[in-house]
């Protein structure tokens, strides 16, 4: 057998930095990597932690991930400057399929690991749901693709609920396939709408990972391993995964609600 | 043809899933049956909830796999609710669990016990806590805690699995076997350490790790070597095996079970269908009916 694997972090000098709203920077390298859509790399901050992270932009030429500050880890990536070095390893998971005719839907930063899916997608509607104005991301990057916003406040856009203007996109347009990431209890509702109105959907998961490769047993929802199996799934999958919108398990593996499981720090 | 029975379980082959790879939860081991293990072992338990270590905590280049997850886990209390029975999936299911005192290692085997496993599997060999204790090379403190687990452990039978990070194993197989051990495994992790020249630290947050996979075989068939020529209790032959033919080889060497952890990366989940495959190619073309002929062959 084969075996020259290589699966360490591999140390890269930051390129650039683009902030992109309120906490939300996009860190890049001048680097290529060879990655589908919904996949996710592995980011390594000596000295502090290594988490997974979506790619959230990829040209030829460099690519990027985008990252909001929230807990210690992201905080430590916040204060990085260019030139700093990080540990990348990956592309890890299985992405989206490549459908016509689509809708993608995203959440919050969601929607850094739905971004290099629009990229490929040819002229999908994006419905994109934030808290406010502040927590847009990417306006500039999609001002000419079909976008369609949602705020809790109605700062911008819509006033209420990203899946209500799915409903409405389901019963108005031609649409058959959604792609959605956000959070859990969104595209869970995503699903539901979906299943209502037979439109096949696929959605990116997010679990703690400590491996990324399907080794550690902490990333499992039900018998799906997120980061071998995953992160994205499809309807189907989804319908035989009662953990999806329910449940989560800590670092220890202890299993609890998606509530407690985001509310603990890691 | 890879029918095989270890202290009188029986498994449709001879391969195990080993403590740490995937069986955190219980989807997860029924899923590794699925995938055509054996057997199934549980990650190891004790009887606290412990979050391990921080990332990096595990890596790999070529034939090393490096690791350092610092035993995360449940806690015993929390799995009894988790876990309900270990009696109802498709294989046998192995119950791998530690303590740092004497008296842990007992209070979890007896907990264990009560979801009736197939076998008990007791962890006293991993190379990334402090248990406290040296229980994984001291043969007077290896033999207690096998006494005090089969005591708590009823009718099941009790595995004791060992380290390589010892100067003679034979001499640790002897005690636990004197003690009422009803199986070894062997063997866990190699101590080891990584430094990145880029970045001048060493690569895993807790510095130091346990070498698995490929680079581990030899040191694995050497130990299961040994203990098979010191001991006659049975052998759950683990480290390193990636093909049929290194758990062919295993076999040779005096394992009844093989055990399987890292090559579930290497190969992906389907990697137990894919050994046992390989491993009947083999006897066919070698004419062997059953494992029984070749099992310790290395000896002869
Ligand atoms: C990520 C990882 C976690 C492990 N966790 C445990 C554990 O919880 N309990 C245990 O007894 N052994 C544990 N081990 C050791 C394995 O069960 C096995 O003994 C060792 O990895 C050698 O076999 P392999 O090369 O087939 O992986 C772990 C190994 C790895 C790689």
């Amino acid at each position: 057998m084969n075996c020259i694997n290589k699966n360490a972090p591999r140390i890269l000098k930051i390129s650039k930095i683009v902030n992109e709203g309120l906490g939300q920077k996009s860190i890049f390298f001048n680097e290529t990597i060879d990655s589908k859509p919904g996949q996710f790399i592995m980011v390594y901050l000596p000295g502090v932690d290594e988490k997974p992270m979506a790619i959230s932009y990829k040209t030829r030429k460099e690519f990027a991930f985008t990252s909001q500050a929230v807990g210690k880890f992201t905080k430590a990536i916040e204060k990085l400057k260019p030139g700093d070095k990080l540990g990348i390893r990956g592309p890890y998971g299985k992405g989206f399929s490549l459908k016509k005719n689509a809708c993608v839907i995203a959440g919050g930063v969601g929607m850094s690991s739905v971004s290099t899916l629009i990229d490929k997608l040819k002229n999908p509607l994006i419905i994109y749901g934030a808290r406010s104005k502040n927590h847009l991301i990417y306006l500039k990057r999609y001002k000419k693709n079909n976008l369609e916003i949602a705020t809790d406040d109605g700062s911008s856009g819509f006033k209420g609920f990203n899946t209500v203007l799915l409903e409405k996109a389901l019963k108005e347009k031609k649409i058959k396939q959604v792609y959605t990431c956000g959070p859990e209890v969104m595209m869970e509702k995503v699903f539901n709408i979906c299943k209502k109105n037979k439109v096949e959907c696929e959605a990116s998961l997010e679990r703690y990972m400590s491996c990324g490769f399907g080794v550690c047993g902490k990333c499992m929802v039900d018998d799906q391993i997120v980061c071998v199996d995953g992160p994205v799934f499809t309807s189907k999958q989804l319908l035989k995964m009662p953990e999806f919108g329910n449940s989560a398990r800590l670092k220890s593996g202890r299993k609890v609600s998606l509530q407690e499981y985001h509310a603990t720090p890691t | 043809m890879l029918k095989t029975s270890i202290c009188g379980v029986k498994l449709k082959n001879p391969t195990v899933l080993a403590s740490g790879i995937l069986g955190v939860t219980k989807p997860s081991l029924d899923r590794m049956g699925r995938e055509g293990a054996g057997a199934v072992t549980m990650k190891s338990l004790c009887h606290e909830e412990r979050s391990g270590n921080n990332n990096p905590t595990m890596f790999n280049e070529g034939e090393v796999f490096l690791n350092a997850v610092g035993l995360p886990g449940q806690g015993m209390d929390s799995a009894l609710k988790d876990f309900k029975r270990l009696d109802d999936l498709s294989v046998p299911v192995i119950g791998s669990i530690y303590g740092y005192t004497l008296k842990q290692f007992g209070q979890v085997t007896k907990k264990i016990a009560s979801l009736n496993p197939a076998m008990i599997e007791v962890n006293i060999s991993c190379p990334n806590i402090h248990y406290g204790e040296n229980y994984d090379n001291s043969p007077s403190l290896a033999a207690k805690v096998t006494k005090i687990c089969k005591k708590n452990a009823g009718k099941i039978p009790v595995s004791i699995k060992l380290s390589p990070n010892v100067y003679d194993i034979k001499v640790m197989a002897k005690a636990v076997e004197k003690a009422g051990a009803d199986a070894i495994t062997a063997i866990n992790t190699l101590t080891g350490m990584s430094i990145d020249a880029d970045t001048r630290k060493p690569i895993l947050k807790a510095k130091t790790g346990g070498i698995s996979g490929p680079a581990l075989k030899p040191v694995a068939i050497k130990c299961v070597y040994e203990i098979y020529k010191t001991v006659k209790i049975p052998i759950i032959g683990t480290g390193g095996i990636t093909t049929g033919k290194d758990a062919i080889e295993m076999v040779m060497a005096g394992a009844t079970l093989v055990g399987v952890g890292t090559a579930c990366y290497y190969r992906g989940p389907s990697v137990f269908k894919k050994i046992c495959k390989e491993m009947e190619t083999w006897m066919k073309k070698n004419k062997i009916k059953n494992l029984r002929e070749i099992r310790g062959i290395a000896h002869k």
